[in-house]
């Protein structure tokens, strides 16, 4: 512990830390364009220049120089303040004064350091430089010349993203950052490098000339677009969210997201069911979907259920609904002698009955200490983009990677074993000495592991591997699940879980059928049954139903998610939904009215205690207790070639899916070269 | 600056280049240049291995050679790396050509020094003959390109044609010098003074004269 002395005050600067860290710690703000906590130090761009003694009698670059003992830093000479003057002059010499017509102003690093440390104006006389701008795909717009070469978007892609597509070409003054032959950034966490981007070069391409930031409305919020949970702000102006911007949590996001939570929120706006619609019995237009009023829906449903005798009622629920829907939809059912409840829209039967054995047990943050891991049947970057960069960090801190399924393109060094899921039942011996061998072995099982039978092979594994175990008095627990499905690990804790599946839901064969934004079930299977969709997008559901009840989306509604390690996390709303769409607790306790049950709770507080009470680990933010991790069982074994489930990972969900950007994403992105093929 | 910018990716562009590869000569040179770095860290390689590409394009095309974007990518391909570093690296250095250049690359120095001693006159005397900067002359013989300091400013004004340096220049002297090459003769490298050897001070030494024939101590006269 270097002790040294900043601006006369004496603290203790933990070991490797930089002069500039130290500052921190002192509480000093200390003004930096290229450096960023999460990437290398690049010390390239000198606007952190401090004083340090002992040392030549010039200013340093604080970032890039390591406290050491006895060092007595200055950050308020008239020498650091001339340093930063002159540098900032320099920066500004190229930089355009097109701070009005650019994105950036209002949180532009250069425009606030401009003002605290800058000299107020700038003698330069000479023409400034201008630089062609440069295609980056549809997420990322670029004014080069704007660009100060931090190489911050260079870093982050070169050791963040794993990709390395972005690079400074040319030297000097010509210095330009640019993708190979202008080709567009095609990774999952690509519009990162607008967060980083301390200036205006590198801006949002799909929110341009939308909105200034002092205009919005922050809400937190959490996204939904897979099973990570990360967290996010909600900017909003009105009734619209003009974008998602990621929090700083290091547990969970620390402070990425990928494309799709990001640039989703556009379909908030469209294909949205902003009124009921039930489809007409008899009559010229049989069959068809008609407007109609809550009231009428309401009677519908109720006569059919009614119909079809006592408790024959189901409900599924969709990949991104909150735990406050699902609570009053369970509530709801067991007041009409119900508990057909089931979340796993597209006929996965895995084992519920623990937590443990469905949760990513080594959390987020701990996979990255992990030593040796089996990845089964995931693939990463589209399931769980967040998870990959986590991965990778493992990687490179020497984590040897096995994974089981059909090869995709990793971003971290690793061994691909096979595609069929009965190899977890004849491992190679290499791998299996890897985990022997292991300090903090992990098992990842994705979905695609799921669907293949692998959950309970691989517990055995598991149990084999001693992946459970006490490492200096620290519990280390490394048997992993990726969920895609942002109401996975809520709707398994609220009982939406039947053992069958949604084969037993089938088989009750129910008069209605509630669905909670499910839009992946195959409603061929429920033609006897008045499907009831409660949701927010014309999407596969909504085609599919009887009755369409239009409900809030994660952005207009408070509401509890968990994510796939189990972390219990509440969303806030940002803005309301449109025209009559209601939050979805509202039409089922209007719905218990119509039925004329009682379901204990007239307002959101209420709603949230009473599925507090029901499952108190709902009520506590962070990590849900999980129970111990389940024995395997022997039979049946895993076997089959492993698929994934996501195809396009622009179009996971109905929002993307309704969400321009992603369309465009998808077609350039994922289908580019079709297109390019049909072109020729 | 001359445009560093590579040439555009055109079909044709591919349809040349597309299946370059080192012939045995240069895989040994790549194999030998590849052997100097230790295991895992072969992207150190990826200076000399531009090179040897350019030179190899060099010998294939009859010119200094330079460096088409397919062959970047095999080079890229060849260490294992992605394209992008080493479209840094290739932009970066100006020894690399971006574009074609013709059989003789005539860089002609024009930093202070050279500038000095008449380096206006030998970028006037190569455009008298033909030469454009930046381009290949219609005989595909010369390019013309104007460099930052090449180090000779002892024997400025200079140019450096391919790999060689041409140094005490005048107009006539280049004119020499690029006659001989435009037969396919191989002139005298290093300066062109009569009587000079390499840069020792033309006219003999003007100081630490008796140095010049035994060591001699100056410590009693200081």
């Amino acid at each position: 512990m270097p002790k040294v002395t900043v601006d006369g005050q004496e603290i203790d600067a933990p070991e490797g830390a930089t002069v500039l860290q130290a500052c921190e710690l002192a509480g000093k703000e200390i003004p930096r364009f290229c450096y960023h906590e999460r990437l290398s130090i690049a010390g390239n761009c000198r606007m952190c220049l401090v004083e340090v003694k002992p040392g030549p009698p010039k200013p340093q670059a604080s970032c890039a120089l390591p406290a050491t003992e006895g060092q007595e830093i200055r950050t308020d000479t008239p020498m650091v303040r001339a340093a930063r003057e002159g540098v900032m002059e320099f920066l500004l010499i190229n930089h355009p004064l097109d701070c009005p017509i650019c994105d950036q102003g209002g949180e532009c690093d250069l425009q606030d350091q401009s003002v605290a440390y800058g000299r107020g104006g700038s003698r330069y006389h000479e023409n400034k430089r201008a630089v062609t701008e440069k295609y980056m795909g549809p997420l990322i717009k670029t004014i080069m010349t704007r660009c100060i070469h931090c190489t911050r978007c260079v870093r982050f892609s070169e050791e963040i993203a794993g990709v390395d597509e972005i690079g400074a070409l040319y030297r000097g003054e010509d210095m330009q950052i640019t993708t190979y032959l202008e080709q567009a950034a095609a990774h999952e966490m690509s519009a990162n490098v607008i967060d980083l981007c301390p200036v205006g070069a590198l801006t949002s391409r799909p929110y341009a000339y939308e909105a200034r930031p002092w205009e919005l409305k922050k809400t937190l919020s959490i996204d939904v677009s897979d099973a990570v949970g990360a967290n996010i702000r909600l900017d909003s102006r009105g009734r619209e969210v003009m974008r998602a911007l990621p929090r700083i949590n290091d547990d969970v996001n620390e402070e990425w997201i990928s494309d799709k939570a990001r640039y989703q929120v556009d379909g908030l706006t469209r294909r949205r069911l902003d009124q009921v619609w039930v489809r007409a019995v008899g009559g010229p237009n049989a069959g068809k979907l008609q407007r109609a009023s809550w009231e009428d829906a309401f009677d519908a449903i109720v006569k059919a259920a009614k119909q079809g005798g006592d408790g024959s009622i189901a409900a599924v629920a969709g990949d991104l609904v909150d735990c406050e829907t699902m609570f009053a939809a369970k509530r709801l059912l067991a007041e009409l002698g119900s508990d057909k409840l089931e979340g796993r829209q597209t006929g996965l039967d895995y084992d519920c009955s623990s937590l443990a054995g469905i949760a990513f047990n080594s959390t987020l943050a701990g996979i990255e200490s992990a030593d040796a891991i089996l990845i089964v049947g995931s693939q990463v970057r589209h399931e769980a983009p967040l998870i990959n960069v986590r991965l990778r960090k493992a990687a490179k801190r020497g984590a040897k990677i096995f994974l089981i399924g059909p090869e995709w393109d990793t971003t971290f060094a690793c061994e691909f074993l096979g595609e069929d899921a009965g190899l977890l039942h004849d491992l190679p011996g290499h791998v299996a000495d890897a985990f022997k061998d292991a300090a903090r072995p992990a098992i990842i099982v994705g979905p695609g592991g799921l669907a293949a039978n692998a959950l309970h092979p691989a517990l055995v594994l598991a149990d084999e591997w001693n992946l459970v175990r006490d490492i200096d008095g620290e519990a280390w627990n490394g048997f992993n699940v990726i969920h895609t499905a942002a109401a996975r690990m809520g709707a398994v804790m609220l009982g939406y879980a039947q053992k069958g599946g949604i084969k037993d839901v089938v088989d009750a064969a129910p008069a209605v059928l509630l669905s909670l934004g499910a839009d992946a079930v195959d409603y061929g299977a429920f033609e006897k049954s008045l499907k009831v969709y409660i949701g927010h997008h014309g999407d596969a559901g909504a085609h599919a139903a009887d009755i369409i009840l239009p409900a809030a989306s994660y952005a207009e509604k408070d509401g509890t998610y968990v994510n796939t390690e189990g972390r219990v996390q509440f969303a806030e709303k940002a803005v309301f939904a449109p025209g009559d769409a209601r939050e979805d607790w509202t039409i089922l306790r209007a719905l218990a009215d119509a039925f004329g049950v009682s379901v204990g709770f007239d307002s959101f507080a209420q709603l949230q205690s009473a599925m507090i009470e029901a499952v108190p680990a709902l009520g506590e933010e962070g990590i849900a207790p999980l129970g111990k991790l389940p024995k395997g069982k022997k039979t049946p074994k895993a076997k089959g070639a492993i698929a994934y489930p996501i195809a396009d990972f622009y179009l996971t969900n109905p929002i993307a899916r309704a969400s321009e950007t992603m369309q465009r994403c998808s077609a350039e992105l994922v289908h580019g070269d079709e297109i390019l093929e049909a072109a020729e | 600056m001359a445009n560093r910018q590579p040439a555009p990716d055109t079909p044709e562009l591919r349809e040349r280049w597309g299946n370059f590869a080192f012939n045995a000569d240069y895989e040994a040179k790549a194999q030998k240049a590849l052997a100097r770095y230790p295991e895992g860290r072969k992207k150190s390689a990826v200076m000399p291995l531009l090179d040897l590409a350019q030179r190899q394009v060099g010998e294939e095309t009859d010119t200094q050679g330079w460096l088409p974007l397919p062959v970047i990518e095999y080079v890229a391909n060849y260490l294992d790396m992605p394209v992008i570093r080493v479209l840094e690296v290739a932009t970066f250095y100006f020894m690399y050509n971006m574009t074609p250049v013709g059989k003789y690359h005539v860089q002609v120095c024009g930093t202070t020094p050279c500038m000095l001693r008449g380096s206006d006159d030998i970028i006037a005397a190569c455009k008298k003959r033909g030469m454009k900067k930046g381009e290949v002359s219609e005989d595909g013989l010369w390019t013309l390109t104007e460099v930052e300091c090449m180090g000779n400013c002892a024997t400025a004004p200079m140019v450096q044609i391919n790999d060689d340096n041409y140094e005490d220049l005048t107009p006539e002297r280049l004119d020499a010098v690029l006659d001989a090459l435009a037969k396919g003769e191989q002139p005298k490298t290093g300066t062109q003074e009569p009587g000079r050897h390499t840069s020792e001070p033309s006219g003999g030494p003007t100081t630490l004269k008796e140095m010049v024939s035994e060591n001699h101590d100056y410590r009693g006269e200081w």
